[in-house]
């Protein structure tokens, strides 16, 4: 028997079934990768290995020992230590205060300090800094997942999951993590790496095992594998394409202007400084940069949502500084926002009427101000056969569709209209391979129709597939735009730290 | 100097009952849960305690009471705020008018409607052996009720509490981040129940303080709006025991400030002072804070 073996679980909740059957068994001191698509059911199998949930059915062994997970509690004092997704870190509170919290051991008046020595012992043998006494809102997001990785080994984890570790860093901090990883490995610590990105998996990891729809696919040795297109089939369970074609298109006019535009928030913080840069027909120009960076108070400024307190911006060269949302997407404007639980679809509507949000006022869906039904129905099953949205029918509520369908009714919406502006803020996140490739492919399809469009991303690899320049938003300044077939993912990754010096090199 | 000593004990026996509740109210506010309830809980402990102490014949039975019909409302507050998940202002709201009418009707069932007080037995004062020969702090500390006592010694116990122990940094942290409590195998709810008992404790006193302390019984609708200026006074407070105790002073002299006026101001209508404290109040909510302690998830519900 294996380190780890969870044999034949199943997870139910009410009717859906989350894990069917699952098996997994993992060797002492590996790296494993658990791959699959979301909602493919691996955050569910590491809950029930981590004890916030109860398995229906099957067992889980480690190191021959029969496990009964009944809470958080008896998975960490069987070793078991989980990196969540989104951290479970108090922000307010201190590193060593957030490592200590629920210890068993803890002593009814705390001892920070010699706590404190123990964790930074503990850091050193990873070659990890840490300042024990830092409040943990003023790390950094790489900084942050540190301290989660010495939270769980503090409580003697010997078996760590990290769910979705790299979602949140940018490339650099990636690296660190994985030095880290490999480091834990020396010293005997088997790990569980949650993602869905196939570089990193092959980048770092021992073994792979894929699971899709609930089920246990395969598991394989990574360096058995030879294409990553493999692994990309058996997490999807058919061919994907998933090579994007850039096609070269004739550059024309700008269709978006921004000049100096800043803006400032309510508690006074200037967000955006000095903002300036063109959007051209028939071009994507891509912006980067970490999360909070500034990018939604720029889309919201162009998009009428905020109002910037500086600059002009001009849209097909009329100036929409001052105008309402409404007009700046009356003058072609297409827009796939950020969030689009919050900003794209109203969720307890049907499709149909998230469908024509934007044209319900405008002949033939409209007349004398009574919706036309059967015209938006006909309107409503064109973009759905046209953007190969998946539906019972039209009157179901879009909360029930997938996200993959939820994000293409949004995009069939707004790419239906025949954008001369697309503003697209990360189109394709929280979606399986497939649906995103066809979202990147209909991205281009705007371009090539002689559309400009501005794409956000945090995603540097989308970036370099789709964009033609790049910009790099840091502290709400664009730091640099650089062309995308000159730029590197490591330059980009610099960048978007703010580090600009390699840059002017390169220049010099 | 009479005129000071005096008027800094009036302001000492106005804050109590603001602290006591207060310093409660900053360990349930610290777990998450804001309750605006303690209104209806002050006003219990009140009656409870007035009721105790005339059917027992002795203040200290009061005191039992007056916390056992605090903790037991402080608690209908918990369930349906932590175990049911409703909206804490509206469990809140209902509890204070809830609280407002069978108070009325407990006290007329028990004590009548008549205007002549039973006779009940009170706090007494306690004179403190050597301090009260030291000029002022004498006349001040010495010749207090013994509750006023307990609140100023709750003020370091409450922060050290806070600060410095296990139990400490488990509310801190289940007042910010419940789910990452869950994680790390901390009963949330538990944590949560815990507090509201110990705030029930610390409203049942604050009540029996206002009925049989500063005044000699239950009279209707005697809390008059203190519950809400304890919660008032931990926002003021920034959420912390030292914070709240500075908070019940300004409230406690506001109060007093009231009386002194009224008695020497005739030309002013007598309501504008009544009306200080509450402005007071008001300013006090609108004072921008940027570092607030205001925990990230108060007044929401922790769902699994």
């Amino acid at each position: 028997m294996e380190f780890l073996q969870m044999n034949h679980i199943s997870k139910q909740f009410g009717n859906v079934t989350a894990n069917k059957d699952v098996t997994l068994s993992i060797k002492k001191g590996e790296i494993h990768a658990l791959l699959g698509e979301n909602g493919a059911g691996k955050s569910t199998l590491m809950n029930i290995l981590y004890g916030m949930y109860r398995q229906t059915e099957g067992e889980i062994y480690l190191d021959g020992k029969k496990l009964n997970l009944s809470s958080p509690q008896k998975a960490i004092s069987n070793g078991i230590g989980m990196v969540h997704q989104h951290f479970m870190l108090i922000p307010a509170q201190s590193v060593i205060e957030n490592v200590v919290l629920g210890l068993k051991d803890n002593k009814t008046v705390l001892d920070l300090k010699s706590a404190a020595a123990k964790l930074k012992k503990l850091a050193e043998t990873f070659h990890m800094e840490i300042n024990p006494w830092e409040k943990v809102s003023n790390l950094s997001i790489g900084e942050q997942q540190r301290v989660e990785i010495l939270k769980a080994l503090f409580r003697g984890a010997r078996l760590l999951i990290l769910d979705e570790p790299t979602a949140v860093l940018t490339p650099q901090e990636a690296e660190a993590l994985f030095d880290v990883l490999r480091k834990l490995k020396i010293e005997g610590c088997t790990i569980i790496f949650i993602s869905h990105k196939l570089k990193e998996i092959m980048a770092v990891c021992d073994a792979c095992t894929v699971l899709r729809k609930g089920e246990t696919i395969k598991t394989i040795w990574v360096k058995d594998i030879v294409d990553t297109r493999e692994l990309a089939e058996l997490m999807v369970g058919k061919t994907v394409e998933l090579t994007i074609k850039k096609e070269k298109t004739e550059v024309g006019k700008p269709v978006l202007i921004l000049q100096n535009v800043s803006y400032q928030n309510k508690k006074k913080v200037q967000v955006l400084k000095d903002i300036s840069f063109q959007v051209h027909e028939g071009e994507i120009l891509g912006v980067c940069g970490v999360d909070g960076n500034g990018q939604s108070e720029l889309i919201h400024c162009i998009t009428g949502i905020k109002q910037a307190s500086k600059g002009i911006i001009m849209i097909n060269g009329t100036d929409t500084t001052r105008e309402k949302s409404r007009k700046i997407m009356s003058r072609g404007v297409a827009h796939i926002p950020e969030d689009r639980q919050k900003y794209g679809i109203v969720q307890e509507m049907s499709i149909k009427e998230n469908m024509i949000l934007m044209s319900y006022l405008h002949k033939p869906l409209s007349r004398f101000g009574f919706l036309q039904s059967k015209n938006i129905e006909n309107y409503t099953k064109r973009i759905c056969d046209e953007f190969e949205i998946k539906a019972q029918n039209t009157d179901e509520k879009i909360m029930n569709l997938s996200g993959g369908n939820q994000q293409k009714v949004v995009v069939g919406r707004e790419l239906s209209r025949n954008p001369k502006l697309l503003i697209a803020v990360h189109p394709d996140r929280g979606l399986d391979i497939g649906a995103a490739k066809y979202i990147q492919r209909e991205i281009i399809n705007t371009k090539k129709k002689g559309g400009g469009v501005l794409l956000v991303s945090s995603e540097l690899d989308e970036l370099m597939d789709l964009t033609d320049r790049i910009m790099v938003i840091y502290h709400g300044q664009i730091i640099e735009t650089v062309s995308t077939e000159k730029t590197s993912l490591k330059e980009l990754g610099e960048l978007m730290m703010g580090i600009k010096n390699n840059v002017e090199e390169k220049n010099a | 100097m009479e005129l000071l000593n005096s008027v800094i004990m009036t302001v000492l026996r106005m804050a109590t009952p603001i602290l006591l509740a207060g310093l409660g109210l900053v360990v349930s506010e610290r777990a998450g849960i804001l309750n605006i309830g303690t209104e209806g809980v002050m006003l219990t402990g009140a009656l409870f305690g007035a009721i105790g102490s005339w059917a027992g014949k002795s203040i200290w039975i009061g005191v039992l009471c007056a916390v056992v019909g605090s903790v037991a409302v402080n608690l209908i507050i918990a369930f349906f705020s932590i175990t049911l998940k409703a909206d804490q202002t509206v469990v809140g709201t209902a509890i204070n008018i809830l609280a407002g009418g069978l108070t009325v009707t407990v006290n007329r069932s028990v004590f009548g409607i008549g205007t002549d007080n039973a006779d009940i037995p009170l706090f007494q004062k306690i004179e403190i052996p050597v301090i009260k020969n030291i000029p002022i702090i004498g006349a001040i500390f010495s010749n207090q009720t013994i509750l006023v006592y307990i609140a100023l010694i709750s003020v370091p116990i409450v922060s050290a509490v806070l600060y410095k122990t296990n139990v400490g940094l488990k509310i801190r942290s289940v007042g910010e981040n419940p789910r990452a409590c869950d994680t790390l195998g901390i009963s949330v709810d538990r944590v949560r129940y815990s507090t509201m008992f110990f705030s029930g404790i610390m409203s049942g006193l604050a009540g029996i303080y206002i009925s049989l302390s500063q005044m000699s019984s239950f009279t209707e609708g005697m809390v008059a709006g203190r519950g809400f200026i304890a919660v008032a006074a931990v926002v003021f407070g920034n959420y912390t025991p030292r914070g709240v105790f500075i908070a019940a002073l300004v409230f406690g002299m506001a109060d007093s400030l009231k009386y002194r006026m009224q008695a020497s101001s005739y030309h002013v209508p007598y309501q504008f002072w009544l009306m200080v404290p509450y402005i007071i109040t008001i300013f006090a909510l609108c004072l921008y804070r940027k570092n607030s302690n205001k925990p990230a998830c108060s007044a929401k519900p922790y769902i699994r």
